[in-house]
């Protein structure tokens, strides 16, 4: 038995059966972050916190008072504020931030016995596709192009989440997604990872990008560990005014494998001109695997998709403006250096020029202009209702009878670190997973075959609100029939 | 639309980052190509839309107006690049 590759499930049951314990299970994953420093996924290691962890879970799963993530070890994304462990959303202006407070979402896991490795690399405040924006430098995608040594982005925002994954230095990451975040950097590196409704999971003291549509989910190895992992995240919290007073059903157990008569939708908007032939072979490739799994396949419409982009590009960057205005160098984080005579109008405009990287800087601005006097109306009002009829595109569809969406989840495998892409060209990787964080669905990215080069893609499946478990269910019997057991071959 | 330098100097000063002057002119470059990219969003027929406030539709939840939390001030400040006896301290505000 190698540690490092079982599944959560797998762990969880070693872990019950006295086959492991949680310490063993936590230093074999300690000795393989230590040694992947070339993939630069973890930022902040912290093993004394991790082998603590473990022995308290040992503890309880020899009382027999285990719940399913009881010792298990994970990584956390920069992203969420854990604390007295350095939180810093992979920006240089939280440099030295050690958060007072415990996030919802951590302090969860940490109750249940879940082990934190460390602090997983990110781009900064979670803008970008590649994260190649991180103040840390790249995370680097375990795979690799065929013979090619050429360094893969693992996709982002949530990098450092999939690659750490992937490469089997934690049995599962905690990820966000506001545009594409857990889905694109999923099926970059061949895991599954699944973006749940807004309101699902409690979004206290995740550092805020876009609050109408981030959402913060589970990275893993399976379809099954995201159900596991998931149910230990979700729930109300009373600290998140827009977390939903749902009870959060047991995901896992509804894992049947049973879909005979369900109808699954294909939308027509996403077969897209440019698209490289590989992906649209995956797509019908599912397609045919979900009628195989005695679904109904039938075509649907979703007639405002081509907007999704440009709307997320108005409501993201306002959004962001506005929660990053905090950023000021008074209350945490870097603070520049004044020059004589500089007031405190100085010191925010110093202080921000010298934290934000430039993504985050134009992104800010962006999001400054369109709510601006005499803007505000033309762009943000109006993207707010194209929002509104990107959401009826979907309310429609599940009217008639669909019960969930299949999609590609990305336009493309992993693409190289450094390849130099315009914002516009980066901005087009979410152009399959945008439009569910404008509806605040639950979406999926599910790995489903492999490019020419070796490089693994990924399908999209979408649900209804609130139906995680259903959609859940729809993804292990894509992942079942697919049958992808490929991993990267170790180079670092 | 189009953002010349001066409105770029504008939305930099209202946005509290400085940008140096010699950055403004494709700093407005990089804001005309998202607007241009934005710009696809006034093709939408929009009539009789409401803007959506909340994804999900939900009544914001309400709670009894009292004291839940509170003197912290060490941890309020621990993190502050520079407090000064249970304060936060910055340049001078007030001349």
């Amino acid at each position: 038995m190698t540690l490092t590759d079982l599944t959560i499930a797998e762990a969880r049951d070693a872990l019950r059966a006295g086959e492991t314990t949680a310490l063993a299970l936590t230093e074999a994953h300690l000795e393989a972050v230590e040694a992947a420093g070339a993939l630069n996924a973890f930022v902040h290691h912290t093993p004394e916190i991790a082998r603590d962890q473990a022995k308290h879970a040992d503890e309880r799963i020899r009382r027999g008072d285990a719940p399913n993530m009881c010792g298990i070890p994970i990584g956390v994304k920069d992203l969420f504020c854990t604390k007295g462990v350095a939180s810093q959303a992979g920006s240089k202006i939280l440099d030295g931030f050690k958060p007072e407070y415990e996030s919802t979402i951590t302090d969860k896991l940490f109750t249940s016995g879940a082990v934190m490795l460390g602090k997983l690399n990110m781009d900064e405040f979670a803008m970008g596709s590649s994260n190649e924006t991180s103040t840390y430098g790249n995370a680097v995608n375990p795979w690799r192009a065929g013979n090619s040594d050429a360094a893969l982005t693992p996709g982002g925002s949530s990098g450092g989440s999939a690659a750490a994954v992937a490469a089997r230095l934690c049995l599962g990451a905690l990820g966000t997604d506001t545009g594409g975040s857990i889905r694109q950097p999923a099926a970059f590196t061949g895991i599954t990872g699944i973006k749940p409704t807004y309101g699902r999971c409690s979004r206290w003291g995740i550092v805020a990008f876009a609050s109408s549509l981030d959402q913060a989910g589970p990275m893993t190895r399976s379809v099954r560990d995201a159900a596991i992992f998931l149910e230990a995240m979700a729930g109300h919290d009373p600290k998140d005014s827009t977390s939903a007073e749902l009870a959060v059903p047991d995901f896992e157990a509804m894992l049947t494998g049973d879909i005979r008569g369900q109808v699954i939708g294909i939308p027509k908007e996403y077969r897209m001109d440019d698209m490289p032939e590989e992906i649209d072979q995956l797509w019908q490739k599912g397609i045919d695997m979900l009628r195989d799994a005695g679904a109904e396949i039938r075509d649907i419409s979703l007639p405002h998709t081509k907007y999704a982009l440009p709307a997320y590009y108005v409501i993201a960057p306002a959004e962001a403006s506005s929660n990053l205005a905090r950023y000021d160098g008074v209350r945490f984080g870097h603070r520049a250096k004044l020059s004589q005579g500089d007031g405190i109008t100085e010191m925010y405009e110093k202080t921000r020029a010298e934290g934000f990287g430039d993504e985050v800087q134009r992104r800010v601005m962006v999001g400054t202009y369109v709510l601006s006097a005499g803007f505000y109306d033309a762009y943000y009002n109006r993207a707010r209702k194209v929002r509104a009829l990107i959401k009826k595109d979907f309310e429609d569809v599940f009217a008639d009878g669909i019960d969930a969406i299949l999609t590609p989840a990305t336009p493309s495998s992993a693409f190289e670190l450094g390849a130099n892409f315009s914002p516009i060209e980066m901005y087009l990787n979410d152009v399959f997973t945008v439009t569910v964080n404008l509806a605040g669905l639950p979406g999926i990215a599910v790995p489903t075959g492999q490019d020419r080069r070796g490089l693994p893609m990924g399908l999209q499946l979408i649900g209804k609100p609130w139906e995680e478990g259903a959609l859940l269910n729809v993804a292990s019997c894509l992942e079942e029939r697919a049958g992808f057991v490929a991993r990267p071959e170790k180079w670092w | 639309m189009s953002i010349d330098k001066e409105t770029a100097r504008k939305v930099a000063h209202l946005a509290r980052i400085a940008v140096p002057e010699d950055r403004l002119d494709g700093l407005a470059g990089e804001f005309n190509a998202i607007l241009g990219f934005i710009e696809q969003l006034q093709e939408v027929d929009v009539d009789g839309v409401e803007p959506m406030v909340s994804v999900t539709p939900m009544r914001l939840k309400r709670r009894e107006d009292v004291v839940t939390d509170g003197s912290q001030q060490d941890a309020v400040l621990a993190n502050a690049p520079d407090a000064r006896e249970g304060f936060f301290a910055v340049p001078k505000v007030v001349e």
